[in-house]
């Protein structure tokens, strides 16, 4: 199976939910309407042909500038016997975060879910346990937003358009 | 006297047949800082539920502010039983992104490098199975050997454990005659304390009876959890990135993947040891492929990423330009999202790379094992004794370092 077979076989099944196929370094991405998420792992998952038994990560990246599309969530799965990978996204707005739980389908995904909470606020809907896993719970944000930069904010002796990021 | 309980019951309490017992943060057989709050029936475990982040140090958050080359020491305090591994994984990953193609001789001695580390990484998993049913003796026979190999690393990088070994395109200096010494013996002297070890563990009535048929778990429940490495393998998997997707030219060598049936703490326990012997095998095989390549090489000709002499930083132009850009960070980076994986020493440790051109990563997740694996503690332990969810805690070699990162 090739990653131009996979294609076809989800533009078959899901047809205009399935877009933006791209192979960065020969993994097949494609992103996926927000509320198919758990179609196509399911589907990636049970159909025979397909058999992406192994969620390899799973993780949320916040791009601010994506009016109403601001956080993505990653999705990585192989198929182990063939040794293929690929990736597919979701993109929900900020202010509703809401994705379904991969976490029928993969135990993988309890705690990685968890993970992508509690950096990026991402609400998991199904989620039989979304609590914080590494920060404490009386946290009342999400670190990893690009909006909270990473030094004090009152220094002025670094500038970031002489040094870069 | 007054008639008041000074003692508050909880709700119900008197009827509460279990204990809550707290199994660490700090418990000497946690090795590492995590919680295990455990329901238990007498000395069965009903429940458990393992608390995390204790040492959580936001590494993702930092790499965001780090240029490429500053995010090697941040790999280090993963798995810092095996830092090395970690370091190549980085570095691999960068070159990945700017497609960048490595002589072989820097591959071989990365996997020299590697290897070791691997050993190191089992040697302590597998002896602290040993400490933890009681068998201190094996411990000490192979912890000599360990810091051999820690001095190995400390000649050919200045440092032993949290190694920033290696640089994006090579090693940041050649390997000296001291430290190929000291890998021939290694070579010589290691398999004879190993087959001790062997000899003391493998066939040990006591040692199996402590640990077949404890803490296993179900090829597909460890491949839907997302297991990887020798935990993967003990279950019949033979998943191994090396061989799944080859990188640093892993595919020139003649080694295999040893594989366990039951996936319980005595197939783990034999997958680590099986994994060091071909790992020695690696090591040799690599020592001979590196004998008949140019000495003098031990980094790819990239002068966008790789640091140049410090004495031809003085002397030449050239050399100088490049050494400002690599430092204040004005080499273009492609834009582009990576994701590349390696053979840690617990499984499948995966960078998942976005840049957007800049001098840092704009995002980077780490994939660790520990932390995917460990959520499945709680299944695998529920029903067994306290004693066994202690070794079998010992034989998933879980490191808090990774889990929290």
């Amino acid at each position: 199976m090739t990653n131009e077979q996979i294609k076809q076989q989800l533009i078959d099944k899901f047809g205009d939910l399935v877009y933006h196929f791209e192979e960065p370094y020969g993994m097949l991405t494609f992103e996926t309407a927000t509320d198919n998420n758990l179609k196509v792992l399911t589907f990636l998952h049970d159909d025979a042909q397909m058999g992406f038994h192994f969620l390899n990560d799973l993780t949320a990246v916040h791009y601010p500038d994506n009016k109403d599309k601001e956080l993505a969530v990653v999705y990585m799965l192989q198929n182990i016997t063939l040794g293929l990978r690929i990736r597919f996204k979701v993109f929900v707005p900020i202010d509703k975060p809401d994705v379904f739980t991969a976490t029928s389908v993969f135990a993988t995904a309890n705690w990685l879910e968890r993970e992508a909470y509690d950096f990026f606020g991402i609400n998991f809907v199904g989620h039989p346990n979304l609590i914080r896993i590494m920060n404490v719970e009386e946290m009342d944000y999400f670190p990893l937003r690009k909006e909270y930069k990473l030094e004090e904010q009152t220094r002025t002796d670094k500038d970031d358009d002489m040094f870069g990021r | 006297m007054s008639q008041k309980q000074n003692i508050q019951l909880p709700e119900g309490g008197l009827g509460k047949q279990t204990t809550t017992l707290n199994l660490g943060p700090t418990h000497p057989a946690t090795h590492g800082v995590f919680q295990n709050i455990l329901e238990m029936d007498g000395e069965r475990i009903v429940d458990a539920v393992p608390t995390i982040g204790f040492i959580h140090r936001a590494f993702e958050k930092i790499a965001e502010r780090r240029p490429y080359y500053q995010i090697t020491p941040l790999t280090d305090r993963l798995n810092y039983c095996s830092s090395p591994i970690n370091n190549m994984g980085w570095h691999m990953t960068v070159e990945k992104l700017i497609g960048a193609k490595l002589p072989k001789r820097v591959e071989y001695l990365r996997i020299i490098i590697m290897e070791l580390a691997r050993i190191a990484d089992h040697l302590v998993c597998n002896s602290v199975i040993g400490v933890d049913t009681g068998a201190f003796t094996g411990f000490i026979y192979v912890f000599e050997f360990r810091e051999k190999i820690y001095e190995i690393f400390e000649e050919v990088c200045g440092s032993r454990l949290t190694t920033n070994i290696g640089r994006i395109g090579g090693f940041e200096r050649n390997f000296s005659d001291l430290s190929f010494q000291r890998i021939n013996q290694f070579l010589k002297d290691f398999p004879k304390a190993m087959k001790e070890f062997e000899t003391l563990f493998n066939r040990n009535r006591i040692f199996m009876e402590r640990t077949m048929g404890v803490g296993g778990i179900e090829a597909s429940r460890a491949l839907n959890y997302g297991f990887t490495g020798p935990n993967l393998r003990a279950t019949g998997i033979d998943y191994d990135i090396r061989t799944a997707h080859p990188y640093s030219s892993y595919e020139d060598f003649d080694f295999s993947i040893p594989v366990g049936t039951t996936g319980d703490v005595y197939d783990r326990f034999l997958v680590r040891n099986e994994e060091i012997w071909q790992s020695v095998r690696l090591i040799q095989q690599a020592m001979d492929k590196i004998k008949g390549l140019d000495p003098s090489i031990f980094h790819a000709d990239l002068p966008d990423f790789y640091l140049p002499e410090k004495e031809d930083v003085y002397t030449k132009m050239e050399a100088l330009i490049y050494h400002f850009k690599i430092v204040m960070g004005e080499t273009d980076l492609p834009v582009g999202e990576v994701y590349n994986s390696i053979e840690g020493g617990n499984g499948e440790l995966g960078f998942y790379l976005i840049s957007d051109g800049g001098r840092t990563p704009y995002r980077l997740h780490f994939r660790r094992p520990c932390f995917i694996y460990y959520q499945a503690y709680p299944e695998i332990v529920k029903g067994s004794m306290l004693s066994d969810a202690v070794v079998t805690m010992s034989s998933l070699n879980l490191i808090a370092g990774e889990i929290d990162a």
